[in-house]
């Protein structure tokens, strides 16, 4: 490790912080449907879609209704994708002559991208049309993003309002997620990554002649579109196979920087949103806070455990961490600090291979998804996620003391207990569950690139983030198998929705709950105290879980590396 | 709850027309206009051809050349299309060795490449970035340690003094952004031209 490793990372942290407050100001101004200074460009655009779709924007639905309209919602995404995947070899913006996708592919990148985990069964460059990339995944790495966003809002007015049916309008708030924060956002961004490197062009892939002779043939087509997206919406499914390590997808030092910070920007953001819509800022800041603090401890991890190297690399004498699967632009930090952003926060894009970490370095982005994604957490889908453990943290303090829990003036009963523990339960049946089978049928067992325990973290670690709707892999794993391509799409499909309804059914609770005011008995929410309480809450309830399962493949690995073992 | 399904199905195409389809054709023309060079994928030509681009690594084996990091990408076999082979470089298919930290095939792998380059330079320490796959196979940069250390071969492959051989490398190097983010590098392909541009002694 160095100081201007270190460096780094404090910078990267401190324009998060100093993002959070005006960027949660301008979103909580979109969703309670304020103007904002796009509104006389944007405004007749909004207007045209609500007129021409049906949507009346003045009348809010009632929580079953908003997650109704959002499961039909995807049900039309999933078709879209699927459609244009089997279809693309007979559709225009074919230049490379894709041929069309395989069912079980095809149903396995529909589902990974209705769910925004984009989990990479498929090439990128190697197996789908440019069309593909625009109509399939960059549209819907726009919806499931706003989607998400939604959701988080809806939950939001859940704590916020009080006795009231409705929690807002699910297809305006899509509507205006998607008009006044992602595309603004991403039209700006498209032009900075172009300017950086990145090609955004229809024509066909380029073919060079080497300075030593040979053909090369060079992929490119509408990459920077596709990036700005994947980035901001926490989407993480590439244009190409090797994603943001590929130099066309991530070309500087300043293109990494910005990425990262683009990945965290809208989930901070919200825990603003949140405290703005209690009506109180610091209930915002404190879930940045619990945030923060898992955040750096595993930044300090990785970075550590990268740095040192491995065994392997001592043995031989070759110093500077461990460079097998990284790039030389990015070095040993800011590949650390990509991988433990992107698995805090369901993103998936990778700079470097998660596979050729070192054991430790490896362990944290699984331990990341397995706490549930909530640190930052994808857009959306990580406040929500981080909401369910506050409701479990408050009920557990609110026992100690022997008194109703409340959390911003709402009482936390029975009912909001009982859907939090149901979300946070079935993520581990979904990636220990198929992890168990995943390790002894024959026909996935054969996926297994790297033998001995590595090879159980590979399957440990594709559903762990299939589950949790990240999408980045320990690559080696051969996924585009019908077995995978099945099984984890259910474990996407379960991550993504199981979570989602018990979320809204407490938003829902809530939103019809009365508010009752601060009293001397009421446990402070905003201080050290609470934020100490609910860190306590998500590495108990997280570690006894996936602690075990940790201990065969992590940590097994570890001991043996330094036993000097290879497999 | 009927009410629900006209806007699910217009409203969602809609919203697809815009985000996958206005948006990234508007961003294309936008940014071919603004940014030709780098839309087109930053292409380097010498003598009216494309000899490849500024950010995508290359193959480099012969001695007067620099050579880039170890690639591990693949292509399908020609023999056998359900089967891959090794095809370093391959620039329509990215991506990394994915071997693990305790893996025999990567600690192999290491130990033969390493006393290879010793034997070439036995009097530099082997940079790790030289006997390791970049993660996404098309690398196109190299620490200066790694440029310095094959200094000595190109010098005498190409009978230049090794002075004149390490100018172009340091005038070659990137350091760190405002000093502070990313590694200094040296783009392989951009050094090579410059050593090919260099006089003869």
């Amino acid at each position: 490790m160095t100081m201007i490793g270190w460096l780094q990372i404090i910078l990267y942290c401190v324009i998060i912080v100093a993002l959070t407050k005006p960027l949660g100001w301008y979103m909580t101004r979109v969703f309670n449907g304020d103007r904002t200074f796009l509104s006389p460009v944007l405004r007749p655009i909004e207007a045209g879609i609500y007129w021409f779709s049906g949507v009346d924007e003045k009348r809010e639905q009632h929580w079953l209704t908003y997650t109704v309209a959002m499961l039909l919602f995807h049900v039309g995404g999933f078709l879209i994708i699927y459609g244009v995947m089997r279809l693309q070899a007979v559709l225009p913006f074919n230049p490379a002559g894709q041929s069309a996708v395989a069912e079980d592919l095809s149903f396995n990148t529909a589902i990974s991208f209705i769910t925004n985990t984009n989990w990479q069964n498929y090439g990128g460059e190697s197996t789908i049309s440019y069309l593909v990339q625009m109509l399939g995944l960059t549209h819907q790495n726009f919806l499931s993003a706003a989607t998400g966003i939604a959701l988080a809002v809806a939950l939001i007015r859940g704590f916020s309002r009080a006795s009231m049916r409705t929690v807002g309008n699910f297809w305006v708030d899509v509507t205006r997620t998607t008009l006044y924060v992602l595309m603004p956002i991403c039209v700006v961004y498209t032009l900075f990554l172009v300017w950086q490197g990145i090609p955004q062009t229809l024509g066909p892939y380029v073919e060079a002649t080497t300075l030593e002779g040979a053909k090369q043939t060079i992929a490119v087509g509408p990459v920077a579109s596709q990036v700005a997206i994947k980035m901001l919406g926490t989407n993480g499914g590439g244009f190409f196979n090797a994603n943001a390590a590929h130099p066309f997808e991530n070309p500087t030092a300043l293109s990494n920087f910005v990425q990262m910070l683009s990945i965290f920007a809208i989930g901070a953001a919200l825990t603003n949103v949140f405290g703005r819509m209690v009506g109180n800022q610091r209930q915002g800041w404190a879930i940045l806070a619990v945030m923060g603090v898992l955040f750096v401890a595993g930044v300090a991890v990785t970075y550590w455990a990268e740095a040192n190297g491995t065994s392997t690399l001592h043995a031989l004498g070759l110093t500077g961490g461990n460079m097998e699967g990284k790039e030389v632009r990015f070095g040993i930090v800011a590949s650390s600090l990509f991988a433990v952003i992107t698995t805090a926060a369901s993103c998936g894009a990778v700079n470097a291979m998660h596979d050729s970490f070192t054991a430790l370095g490896g362990m944290i982005p699984l331990i990341n998804m397995q706490l549930g994604e909530i640190i930052i957490g994808g857009v959306g889908a990580g406040l929500y996620g981080m909401l369910l453990f506050v409701v479990l943290a408050i009920f557990v303090a609110g026992l100690m003391v022997g008194r109703t829990p409340e959390y911003v003036g709402k009482k936390i009963e029975a009912r909001e207990v009982k859907m939090a523990m149901l979300a946070i339960l079935v993520l581990p049946l979904m990636y220990l569950g198929w992890t168990a089978v995943g390790v002894v049928y024959p026909a996935a067992v054969a996926s297994m690139a790297n033998a001995g325990p590595h090879g159980f973290t590979e399957v440990l670690y594709a559903f762990t983030s299939a589950t949790g709707n990240n999408g980045s892999a320990f690559a080696g794993l051969t996924g585009n198998t019908f077995f995978y391509n099945l099984t984890l799409a259910s474990a996407m499909f379960v991550g993504r929705f199981f979570m989602i309804v018990p979320a809204m059914a407490i938003a829902g609770s809530l939103a019809a709950k009365k508010s009752i005011p601060p009293s001397a008995g009421t446990f402070p929410t905003t201080g050290g105290l609470f934020v100490g309480l609910v860190v306590g809450v998500i590495l108990i309830i997280g570690g006894l879980t996936f602690f075990p399962a940790l201990a065969l493949g992590p940590i097994v690995e570890h001991l043996a590396m330094n036993a000097g073992q290879v497999f | 709850m009927l009410r629900e399904i006209r806007p699910a199905i217009v409203l969602l195409l809609v919203l697809t027309a815009i985000t996958g389809l206005a948006y990234p054709l508007a961003m294309t023309a936008i940014a071919g206009a603004i940014f030709p060079a780098q839309a087109q994928g930053s292409l380097v030509e010498k003598d009216g051809k494309v000899v490849g681009s500024a950010l995508i690594g290359q193959e480099f084996k012969d001695d007067k050349y620099f050579h880039g990091r170890l690639s591990a990408t693949l292509a399908p076999d020609p023999n056998d299309s359900t089967k891959t082979v090794s095809a370093p470089y391959n620039a329509a298919n990215s991506g990394g060795s994915n071997l693990g930290p305790t893996s025999k095939a990567l600690a192999d792998r290491l130990k033969e490449d390493v006393d290879k380059l010793k034997a070439e330079n036995p009097n530099a320490a082997v940079p790790v970035d030289l006997v390791t796959t970049s993660a996404s196979g098309l690398d196109p940069d190299i620490s200066p340690e790694a440029a310095q250390f094959q200094v000595p071969r190109i010098a005498k492959a190409r009978n230049m003094p090794e002075e004149a051989v390490n100018q172009l490398v340091a005038s070659n190097v990137h350091g760190r952004l405002f000093g502070l983010l990313g590694e200094p590098r040296v783009n392989v392909l951009a050094l090579n031209l410059a050593l090919d541009r260099a006089p003869a002694k």
